[in-house]
Parts: C-alpha cells; sequence; structure tokens
C-alpha cells in the first residue's frame, strides 16, 4: 500500500472517530472537540496531497492548512464561550437539552 | 518509513477514540492533548515542519488550555453527580452513521488507482518561502483571517461575558 | 568503564523518567512512585560517578556532543552535551545529596496525604537541575532553568492550602523571573552577536577564543563592552535564582515549603544553579578583564553584589527566631560568598565551597527538619531548646553541621573552602571592602549558629512539643550521619596542603600544593574571628539559657533598634511593596482611568451617534415602507411554520442527517457511476 493511501485512511479513520464522538455524546465540549477532529483529519488530508501531489514546491497545502488551523483556533474560542454561555443559562452543557430555539 | 506513519496513526487514532469515550473531562482533554501532539509528528513524518510547529502552538498549546478552562468553568458543582449515560439507541445511530461514512471513504480510497506508490524526496519548503507566499500571493487572505480572529476573540469575549445585574445609566 | 559523552542524557534522563511514573501512578502507589524516585537518583549517583571518572582522565579536556535540534529555515538550531570536570563533580554531588534527602522525604513525609505527588516533583526538581548541568548550550541550560523554576515553584506551595505557602511559592516564581527575564535577554543577545549559543564547538563557541575576542573588541552603550553589558545581563539571572542582593527576598519565604524542599533548593541545587551558570560562563564573564579602557568590568559587579549579600544575610540571620529561617539567611550569606569568590577571580574556590556548603548546608536542613518532625511542626526556637538528651543523632550531626558552616579549623569541610575564598579576595587588587565584608560575615556566621544551637538544644524545653520529642527513625538519621560524614571528610579534597579538586577542576593533573605556612596571617586572623564568634554566641547564649519562651533576647536588650530592623529583615519586603507594588496599582488605576473615561467617553459618543441614526431609521420605517413588507412576511411566516417541524432542536440529529447524506450522495455517485 502506498504511503499515500496509508496518509488518506488515516485521515479518513480520525474523521469517522470525530464523527462518531460528536454524534454519540452528549458533552458539548466533547462534540466540539469531535467537530476539530474532523477538521484536523481534512488537514491531515492537504498535507498528504501536498507531499505526494504533482507539484509540491507551491506550497498550497500547506498554506491551505495554516490558514484552516486560524479558523479552527478561531472556531474553538467562540465555541467554548457558547459553551460557557449556555452553561451559565442551563447549569449543564448537555447538546441536547439546547434546544430553545427549536420550531 | 512506513511503519513510524503506522505507529504515528495508531498513536493518533487511539488517543482520539479513548478521549471521546471517557467519562472524565479532564482525562480527556489531556489525550487530545497526545492526539493534538500526533497529528504534529504527522505533520514532521510529511516535511510539513512549520505546519507541524503551528499545530503544536495552537492545538496542544492554545486550544488545549481553552478545552481546560471550559471544562474546569462548566464543572458541575456536585462532581460525585454521575453524569446522564448516553443512551445506548443514540451510540447506535451515531456508529451506523459514522460506520457509513467510514465504509464509503475507505472504500473510495481502496478503489482509486493511485499513482504515486513511489514516494519522491520529501519537498522542502522553507519558512522563509512560506512567508513570501503568504505576504504575496495571499496577502488578502491573510489579512481576513487576521480580522477573523480580531472579531472570534472579540465575540467570544461578549459571549462569555457576564451580564451586569445593575442597568448602568452611563452611555455605553 | 568509561561513560561516553554521548550518553550523558540518561543522567537526567534517570529522574525524569521517575517523574513520569510518579505522575503516572495512581494516589495509592507510594510504594512505587517514592521507589522509583530513589532507585532513579541512585541510579543518576552511579552514571555521575562513572562520568566523573572519565572526566579525570584528561581533566582539561571539554568532551562535547552535539546534535541538531531542528532545522528553522536554512539555519540550524544545535543542543549539545558537555561532560568536564565541572559538570562531573556538580552531578556527582546533586544525585548523592538528592538521593539522601529523597531518603529522608521517606520518613519526613510519611503522614502526607500527596505523598505520591511530593516525589513526582521531586523527581522532576532533580532531572531539571541535572540538565541545566549537562547543557552544552545557553538555550537547553535556560528551559532547564526555567524547568527549576516551575518545580520550585510546585514544592514550596506543596502545602497550597496553607496561604502563605501559597504566597511564598508565588514570590519566589515571579521574583526569580525578574533575573530571568535578564538571562533570556543575555542570551538573545549572544545569539544575535555570534549566531550559535553552544558553549563549545570545536572552536566555534561561544566560550572559545573566537567568540570572546570579537564579543570583548566591540562597544555598546556607555562604554561598555559587549561581553561585559551579556554578562552583567546572565548575571541578572544567577543573582534572582542563587538569591542574592536585592533580589534574595524570595528565599527566606521559601521555608514555607516541606523541609526536605528547603534542602534541596538551599544545598544542592536551585540555588547552586546561578553560581554554577556563572562558573560555566566564566570565559565570557571575565573576557572584558584585559581591556582597561572601560568603565566597568562584569566580575566587579559580581564581587561586590556577592560582598553585599554575605555581609547583609549574615546581619538579618542574626535575629530571626525561626529555626528555618536563620539557616535560609546563612544560605544567602555563604551564596554571597561564593559569588564574592566568583567576582574576585577564583571561580574554583567558588565551587569548592559549592560543594561542601552543599554538603553540610543540606545536614543543617534535615537536621532542623528532624528537629520539626520530632517537636510536631514548632520551628520557633524560643519554643525549643533542650534537645540534647532525646535527640542525640541529630544534636551530633547538626554540631557538625554548625561546626562545618562556622569554620571551626582543620576538622570540618567549610573551613578550607571558605579559606580559599578569604584568600582570593585578600589578592583581588580593585578593592579590600570585599574582602572586609567577608570578616565581619565571618564573625557573624559563627555568632548566629552557636546561638542557634545552643536555643535549640541546650537548656530546658519550654514548650509542650519540645518537652515531648524524640529521636527519629533510622530512615531520617542515616542520611545525616552520611551527610555529617562528608561534612568533615569533603574538605581534605581541596585543603591548600593538597588541592587536589582545585587542579582537577581547573584541568591540570599536576597538584602543586604549598604550605598552610603561605598566607597564614589571613588564616590565623579568621580562625581569631571564628573564636570570637562562636566565644560571644556561647558568652551570650550558651552560659545562661533561655528560662522561658518570652524572656527577652539579651541583644534586644542591648540594641533594640537594630535588632527589631534586622529581624524585620532589613523591611525590604515592605519597600518592594512601597515601590514596586504601588507602582504596579499605580499603572492599574491610570488603566482603569483612562478605559473608564478616555476610550468609554469616545464609544460612548459613538453609540449615540448610532442611537440617533436609528431613531431616524424607525420613523422612516413605520411611516413608509410598513405596508408593503407586511403581506410578504406573512408569506415568509407561513414557509417558515412548514420548514421548522424539521427544526427538532437535536443538534446530533442535524449532523446525523448531514452524514447519512453524504453517504446517500455517494452512492447515488458511485452507483450511478458504476452503471
Amino acid at each position: 500500500m502506498s504511503p499515500l493511501q496509508l496518509c488518506l485512511l488515516l485521515s479518513s479513520l480520525l474523521f469517522c472517530v470525530g464523527l462518531v464522538g460528536a454524534l454519540a455524546r452528549s458533552n458539548t465540549i466533547l462534540v466540539l472537540l469531535g467537530v476539530e477532529l474532523m477538521l484536523n483529519a481534512a488537514n491531515i488530508n492537504f498535507i498528504a496531497f501536498w507531499r505526494y501531489g504533482p507539484n509540491p514546491a507551491a506550497g498550497t497545502g500547506v498554506l491551505f492548512v495554516l490558514f484552516a488551523i486560524a479558523v479552527a483556533a478561531a472556531e474553538a474560542a467562540v465555541g467554548l464561550a457558547l459553551v460557557i454561555a449556555v452553561y451559565r443559562h442551563q447549569k449543564n452543557i448537555r447538546l441536547q437539552e439546547a434546544n430553545r430555539l427549536k420550531g | 518509513m512506513n511503519l513510524a506513519l503506522i505507529l504515528i496513526s495508531v498513536l493518533i487514532l487511539g488517543s482520539a477514540a479513548v478521549a471521546l469515550a471517557l467519562r472524565n473531562l479532564i482525562h480527556s482533554a489531556l489525550l487530545f492533548v497526545g492526539c493534538w501532539a500526533g497529528i504534529a509528528a504527522f505533520y514532521l513524518w510529511a516535511g510539513a515542519e512549520f505546519v507541524a510547529f503551528a499545530q503544536v502552538l495552537i492545538y496542544v498549546g492554545a486550544v488545549s488550555m481553552v478545552v481546560l478552562f471550559a471544562v474546569l468553568l462548566t464543572r458541575q458543582s456536585d462532581a460525585a453527580e454521575p453524569m446522564n449515560p448516553d443512551s445506548f439507541s443514540r451510540f447506535m445511530r451515531a456508529l451506523v452513521a459514522g460506520g457509513g461514512v467510514a465504509g464509503i471513504l475507505v472504500g473510495a480510497i481502496l478503489g482509486t488507482p493511485m499513482d504515486v506508490s513511489t514516494a519522491g524526496p520529501a519537498p522542502t519548503l522553507t519558512v522563509k518561502e512560506i512567508g513570501g507566499q503568504l505576504m504575496g500571493p495571499h496577502a488578502a487572505a491573510l489579512l481576513i483571517v487576521g480580522l477573523l480572529l480580531t472579531v472570534a476573540l472579540l465575540g467570544a469575549v461578549v459571549i462569555a461575558a457576564v451580564d451586569r445585574p445593575e442597568k448602568s445609566e452611563d452611555a455605553s | 568503564m568509561n561513560l561516553s559523552v554521548q550518553h550523558l542524557w540518561v543522567i537526567p534522563a534517570l529522574p525524569l523518567l521517575a517523574a513520569v511514573i510518579g505522575a503516572l501512578t495512581p494516589r495509592r502507589g507510594r510504594t512505587l512512585a517514592a521507589g522509583a524516585a530513589i532507585a532513579a537518583m541512585v541510579g543518576a549517583f552511579v552514571v555521575s560517578c562513572l562520568a566523573l571518572h572519565t572526566a579525570l582522565v584528561d581533566p582539561a579536556a571539554k568532551l562535547v556532543h552535539n546534535f541538531a535540534w531542528f532545522d528553522l529555515g536554512s539555519g540550524v538550531l544545535r543542543l549539545g552535551w558537555l561532560l568536564d570536570p565541572l559538570t562531573a563533580f556538580m552531578c556527582v554531588m546533586v544525585t548523592f545529596v538528592g538521593s539522601l534527602i529523597f531518603i529522608f522525604s521517606l520518613g519526613y513525609m510519611k503522614a502526607d496525604a500527596n505523598f505520591k505527588q511530593f516525589f513526582c516533583f521531586l523527581s522532576l526538581f532533580a532531572a531539571a537541575m541535572l540538565g541545566l548541568l549537562v547543557a552544552n548550550s545557553l538555550l537547553l541550560l535556560f528551559i532547564c532553568w526555567e524547568l527549576v523554576g516551575l518545580a520550585s515553584y510546585l514544592l514550596i506551595g506543596f502545602w497550597f492550602h496553607k496561604p502563605s505557602a501559597a504566597a511564598a511559592a508565588k514570590k519566589a516564581f515571579i521574583t526569580t523571573r525578574i533575573g530571568d527575564l535578564g538571562l533570556l535577554l543575555g542570551l538573545l543577545w549572544l545569539y544575535n552577536s555570534t549566531g550559535s549559543l553552544l558553549f563549545f564547538d570545536g572552536g566555534a563557541g561561544v566560550l572559545e577564543t573566537a567568540a570572546l575576542g570579537s564579543l570583548a573588541g566591540q562597544i555598546t552603550v556607555g562604554g561598555l563592552a559587549v561581553s561585559t553589558a551579556i554578562g552583567l545581563l546572565i548575571f541578572c539571572g544567577a543573582i534572582g535564582k542563587s538569591g542574592q542582593f536585592p533580589l534574595h527576598v524570595w528565599l527566606p519565604d521559601a521555608m514555607e515549603g516541606p523541609t526536605p524542599v528547603s534542602a534541596l533548593i538551599h544545598a544542592a541545587t536551585m540555588v547552586a544553579a546561578g553560581v554554577f551558570l556563572i562558573a560555566r560562563v566564566y570565559p565570557l564573564m571575565s573576557a572584558d578583564q584585559a581591556l582597561t579602557e572601560v568603565p566597568l568590568h562584569a566580575l566587579t559587579v559580581v564581587a561586590f553584589i556577592g560582598a553585599i549579600t554575605a555581609l547583609m544575610g549574615a546581619c538579618i540571620a542574626v535575629a530571626q527566631n525561626d529555626i528555618k529561617r536563620v539557616l535560609a539567611f546563612s544560605t544567602v550569606s555563604q551564596l554571597g560568598y561564593m559569588m564574592l569568590a566568583l567576582g574576585v577571580g577564583s571561580w574554583v574556590a567558588a565551587i569548592f565551597h559549592l560543594l561542601t556548603h552543599a554538603f553540610f548546608k543540606a545536614l543543617l536542613f534535615l537536621g532542623a527538619g528532624s528537629v520539626i518532625h520530632a517537636a510536631h511542626h514548632e520551628q520557633d526556637i524560643r519554643r525549643l531548646g533542650g534537645l540534647r538528651g532525646p535527640m542525640r543523632v541529630t544534636f551530633a550531626t547538626f554540631a557538625i553541621g554548625m561546626m562545618a558552616l562556622s569554620g571551626v579549623p582543620f576538622l570540618f569541610s567549610g573551613v578550607w573552602s571558605k579559606e580559599g575564598i578569604l584568600h582570593a579576595a585578600h589578592g583581588w587588587n580593585i578593592s579590600h571592602l570585599p574582602l572586609i565584608a567577608a570578616l565581619i560575615a565571618v564573625v557573624l556566621t559563627a555568632f548566629y549558629m552557636t546561638r542557634l544551637v545552643a536555643e535549640t538544644f541546650f537548656g530546658k524545653a519550654r514548650s509542650h512539643e519540645a518537652d515531648h520529642a524524640h529521636e527519629n527513625s533510622a530512615v531520617m538519621t542515616v542520611p545525616l550521619v552520611i551527610l555529617a560524614v562528608c561534612a568533615i571528610a569533603l574538605g581534605f579534597l581541596g585543603t591548600p596542603a593538597f588541592p587536589w579538586l582545585q587542579a582537577r577542576l581547573l584541568g591540570e593533573t599536576e597538584v602543586h600544593g604549598h604550605s598552610l605556612l603561605e598566607g597564614g596571617g589571613l588564616m590565623m586572623l579568621s580562625i581569631v574571628l571564628v573564636a570570637v564568634g562562636l566565644g560571644g554566641g556561647w558568652a551570650i547564649y550558651g552560659r545562661k539559657p533561655r528560662v522561658a519562651e518570652n524572656s527577652r533576647d539579651p541583644l534586644v536588650t542591648a540594641a533594640p533598634g537594630l535588632m527589631a530592623a534586622l529581624s524585620a529583615r532589613l523591611g525590604f519586603d515592605e519597600l518592594y511593596a512601597a515601590t514596586f507594588g504601588r507602582l504596579g496599582n499605580g499603572l492599574a488605576a491610570l488603566a482603569h482611568f483612562l478605559d473608564q473615561w478616555v476610550w468609554g467617553g469616545a464609544v460612548g459618543m459613538l453609540a449615540r451617534f448610532g442611537e440617533f441614526i436609528g431613531i431616524v431609521n424607525r420613523e422612516a420605517d413605520e411611516n413608509g415602507l410598513n405596508g408593503g413588507f407586511d403581506i410578504v412576511s406573512e408569506r415568509i411566516r407561513g414557509s417558515g411554520r412548514v420548514y421548522s417541524r424539521a427544526q427538532t432542536g437535536d443538534a446530533h440529529g442535524y449532523l446525523r442527517w448531514v452524514a447519512m447524506g453524504f453517504v446517500i450522495i455517494m452512492l447515488v455517485v458511485v452507483l450511478g457511476g458504476a452503471r
């Protein structure tokens, strides 16, 4: 099996671990962390295709990952601030109970 | 070469899976640190040193701290109270959805012929080149990311800030 | 059997491994954590002995092993290990004293609930210190230096439920950080000037002739040579870590930690780090000595700071009543001696004193720990007394430590090392003030140590706790006995007649001794001074022991003002609170003012403007545009009601739909493509 395939397998399995975690856990922090893992899996994909792609010298994959990391950091900050705000309102952080906006 | 990759993968996947399965949030936050460090190791393995350092600084350093703070700030006052066990049916549905996605992805990867079986030498991309790219062709994106981070910071502060109980009269 | 320098990392790695094991064991695993820590320390001691053996084969050689840490663009950041007699002697001392302190802690911390964490932190401390010793790079040294600071924070604040301990830990951390800033700046400047941080690198290191020549040749602000400026910045770090004036304030407060920690910090590791640092970068510190036209030599500053510290620490120690604080200020004073020796050009004398001091000060602190443990955590010497009878081993070993520290001649190690320092100060041709300060401190040292022993062990027990004290178990007394033997024997490694240690440190294989009569005048003078101090102490405190806990100290009766000032530690804490503390508060108040009135006002104006626009907008809206929009919005509301049934409020459900949707689309694409 070529290294590229291994990298892609790693990234897709990591993506699915994050997905299952985000779907199965009720704690909002863990759901957020699951989403972070999915983002990381995407970054691994970028790096893998940069490394084994046709034109690694351009460095597009690396730059994309850097931007993705910056955006993910912003996402984590806002997401965890939201968690704290939710906790202040309903005294717990179970995601399924944060449903006051439902139709 | 592949052995190192497999070891790193086992570290990443193992710590991620255990972290998401644990009951104790502090433990899972610490395991996430390990997972992110493993991802940084993967970047190093792939030859993207700068990305690896960014990953260490931002995830292992900053995000993990924010997560720990969030965990500590939202801890139930009575630690002995068992958390509502996550329902079994939801876990099964999650497993079905995740398994479906995994099956599709793995099938697609294994079914696609990849013509890069011979790995070339690791491409070198110095920090100087990355800096040139960031300040040259991608300068606009860099500025937007900077703006985004500022707005996210302000937004996080506003969302998490405590509302003052008394309404002050002065203009603000 | 020799130790190759590539494998020098084993010495710090063993305690680090023990710290990791300690961190991973559950709270119940007391035996495992303590056993791992002690085994690692003893193992490190064995490896250090091998390293010493290797280093002594050719004492002049600097064995180095450098390796690349990581690439940074075009540059490469390199770290390395260094093995020379200085490193080897220090490693042996740290691991030996450390092992004994670890064993002593088994008894001392027996009843503590956080026993396991204690050994984990101790191992981390030892690992950081040993890493600092074997580093061949100022960067690696700095990393370990900061780790030492972190571990000391954890250990001083070990009993963090006591507010005083938490405050002391914070104070130690912040105070040393002030010095570390200087060290960091010096490090950056050095890297900027030379492009390397390796000490020795086959001619390209910063402590080798080429780099030193260029550094001493350049002139910077105030006419200083660049090497002087960098040396002074690095010395700032040593001032902080080694408790030198004016950053000594953290060291007495560090007594809030458990007593084995005090022994470890004040004897073997943390405070030794500053002296070791200056000795390590000694070529850099002394690079400006040949220059004549510069206004200041780095070593002159070191000598005067050391002299001030030695005298001040000894003065304050006279007026303290806490057994551990007396020892703490005596440490401050002895560190002043070492800095003085470095400053007057005899780094070998400084290291010799560092080594002997490590043994007898560890002995004194562990002896104090033994007393405190026996007397149920009573540390006030006014409430102790009469312990000579019930605690014979502790008394005998403590007395040996006290005589070594006072410099009682010929038998004890302290006299030889102190003699070397006095001799070096005598030979300094810039000023004789340091020598005078050191001689006064000799009298005071003998005096306050006599007072300490007389108050603690003689007379009658002056409190219930002291009355019921009895000797501790062997796990605590055996380390005391071993240290006492070392406190005597170690002196004979470096007597003036046969200065074996000094010769090896200087890289010579021949030992050139000289007669004791050479420079005998100074030696006689210092012996007389020691006798004066011992006699004075005995006359005031020993002959007529204190009767009751609250009877007045004879010295307080004689000079109340002076003693009050000394017992308030000359008011340094108050001074810093009144100046730097106030400054910080003032800046905070200024920032608050700016925030509330200047920026707040501007934001308020903007808000008013926004409000005005809003009013205009609403008027136009209500009166002009509403009618048409009402119909449209009613339709939208209707469709919203339909779609909102899908909005179950279950975020997991949404995410699951996304995943299932992806699967379905992919299946359609794949199956559709295959057809």
